[in-house]
């Protein structure tokens, strides 16, 4: 069969932080890159470019993804949330909060990646979901607690070479409520931690 | 990258024709992979179709008593899936030992099946490698190749499968199913990678221009005490360097059903059936667990870098089946 001509590039509209933008897109172009290079959103980061750190994490209806792999053509239809889009107007996301008040970063280029992540994670938890460190994953078994060994994991696609990870494991735990409600999480540094405001 | 065409298919026979239509095309995924390749020109499609939206989303339980998992089911989902958590438990395990929660989102079952080897020579686009340049070479052989294959390798490709998951569907006999223009088909994932020999650029026994539809798991009342354990260079978010799903039905001491299967040390996941046949009917304990492990492995063929791997697999037999056996006489 003949090959019909096949135009490279495409009008789309992305649903960006609950506004549409109607835009041409090279097929080539990445999310990341329409975010960044084309509708002047900065607050996701590109670090890798392929796939490896997660710096570049969004939501994509309502689940983390990483955006340098999400080509912006194939993100057309869906529900894209970027750190932008995370606080309610003037209030903080409850996981900004946590990671402003425990130092979950140092030079917080990987920052708006993590938050995402973590906005997420606390997600997948609450519907049940087990992880590679779950001991037990039947159902019968009942969701697992959200230990610090768990945060690990699941946070496991963000890196971060200033290494703030001990900050970021305790922000985690605080914004799913549990450093509140069950005090420091087993295993963190949190344990005994005089940090101001660990103890909250 | 080279400039491409895409199109979004929203039925199976409109992904076929928009395929068929373009010699130049492929099916296109989560993308974490297929974008990934593009972008280091490995992969250069002239189009992609998009089949991510197909109605191919469903994991739903056979008349027989398996399930059966649509192609476009994200590894998140099939993880998270009740009946795969409670009658395949390795497999949802194998699942969360891969990539990242995002990745896991993104990715797709039948993408998952045919992602590439993470072959650094194959990634390299600047120098030679078999199975991306038929005939350049293979300098994984005399170079750097501590994670390459031990089973089932040639001397033109010594590159692994990588997945987790793919293991874990191996070991539980899953039967993948496609569609072609001229109809549907079916083939058993312990026949759908092809022998290495002398041709490592053909990898599957998919006709062309077939779509992945889904993956059907037979009935395996043995799989319900089952458990995929990776090993790998940190404790998180990297591919394996050596993994094992295994399933142990054990009665009066003996070993009634066993399903093993290797991964990251072949250009397969890697079915054991010389240890599933070595351990049937005998003894549920170190010493014959060893010995089938052993039985496997002398079919082992390690490069002066990877020779750990027999060890590490034969280790990781032996601490597998004690737990599993240990856990099924509780």
């Amino acid at each position: 069969m003949a090959t019909a001509p096949s135009p490279t590039y495409s009008a789309v509209t992305l649903n960006i932080n609950g506004e549409k933008h109607t835009l041409t897109v090279d097929h080539r172009t990445t999310l990341l890159d329409a975010l960044r290079e084309r509708l002047d959103m900065n607050g996701t980061k590109k670090g890798c470019d392929q796939g490896q750190c997660g710096a570049c994490t969004v939501l994509i209806d309502k689940r983390r993804a990483v955006s340098c792999l999400q080509l912006a053509v194939a993100a057309e239809g869906r529900e894209i949330t970027t750190i932008e889009g995370v606080a309610e107007g003037e209030q903080l996301h409850p996981v900004q909060q946590a990671f402003l008040d425990l130092d979950g970063y140092q030079c917080g280029y990987c920052t708006p990646g993590q938050i995402c992540s973590a906005v997420a994670l606390i997600e997948e938890h609450a519907a049940g979901w087990p992880s590679a460190v779950t001991d037990d994953v039947r159902p019968e078994a009942g969701p697992p607690p959200l230990t610090a060994d768990e945060i690990r994991e699941r946070m496991s696609g963000n890196l971060c070479r200033c290494g703030a990870y001990v900050s970021i494991v305790q922000a985690v735990a605080r914004a799913a409520g549990i450093a509140s409600e069950a005090g420091p999480v087993p295993g963190s540094a949190q344990d005994g931690s005089t940090r101001e405001g660990a103890a909250a | 990258m080279r400039e491409f065409g895409y199109e979004r298919a929203v039925d199976v026979s409109g992904a076929l024709a928009l395929l068929d239509a373009d010699p130049d095309a492929r099916f296109l995924g989560g993308g974490t992979n297929l974008v990934d390749l593009m972008k280091t020109g490995v992969e250069r499609p002239g189009r992609l179709v998009d089949v991510r939206e197909l109605p191919l989303d469903r994991v739903e339980p056979t008349g027989a008593g398996g399930l059966r998992i649509g192609a476009t089911v994200t590894n998140s989902d099939l993880a998270a899936h009740p009946e795969v958590r409670r009658r395949y438990p390795a497999l949802t395990q194998a699942v969360l030992a891969g990539a990242s929660g995002q990745l896991r989102n993104m990715a797709t079952v039948g993408g998952n099946l045919l992602q590439r080897t993470r072959c650094g020579y194959f990634a390299d686009v600047s120098g030679p490698c078999n199975k991306r340049v038929p005939g350049s070479g293979c300098p994984a052989i005399e170079g750097e190749h501590h994670n390459h294959a031990v089973l089932g390798a040639s001397g033109h490709c010594v590159a692994t499968h990588p997945s987790d998951m793919g293991v874990a569907l191996t070991a539980f006999g899953a039967v993948v199913e496609y569609e072609t223009a001229d109809g549907a088909g079916r083939v058993p994932l312990g026949e759908f990678y092809l022998p290495v020999g002398d041709t490592p650029h053909l990898e599957t026994a998919l006709p062309a221009g077939a779509l992945i539809t889904g993956v059907t798991l037979p009935a395996a009342p043995v799989a319900a005490n089952s458990r995929y354990r990776k090993v790998r260079e940190r404790a998180s978010y990297a591919f394996a360097i050596g993994s094992i799903a295994a399933a142990l039905d054990v009665r009066d001491g003996v070993v009634h059903e066993v399903r093993l299967a290797f991964g990251a040390v072949a250009s397969r996941p890697w079915r054991a059936q010389v240890a599933e046949r070595a351990l049937t009917g005998g003894p549920a304990d170190a010493g014959a667990f060893a010995a089938a492990a052993d039985a496997e492995l002398a079919a082992a063929r390690p490069l002066p870098h990877n020779g750990y791997k027999v060890t590490l697999m034969r280790n990781l037999v032996v601490a597998v089946l004690s737990e599993l056996a240990e856990e099924a006489t509780r």
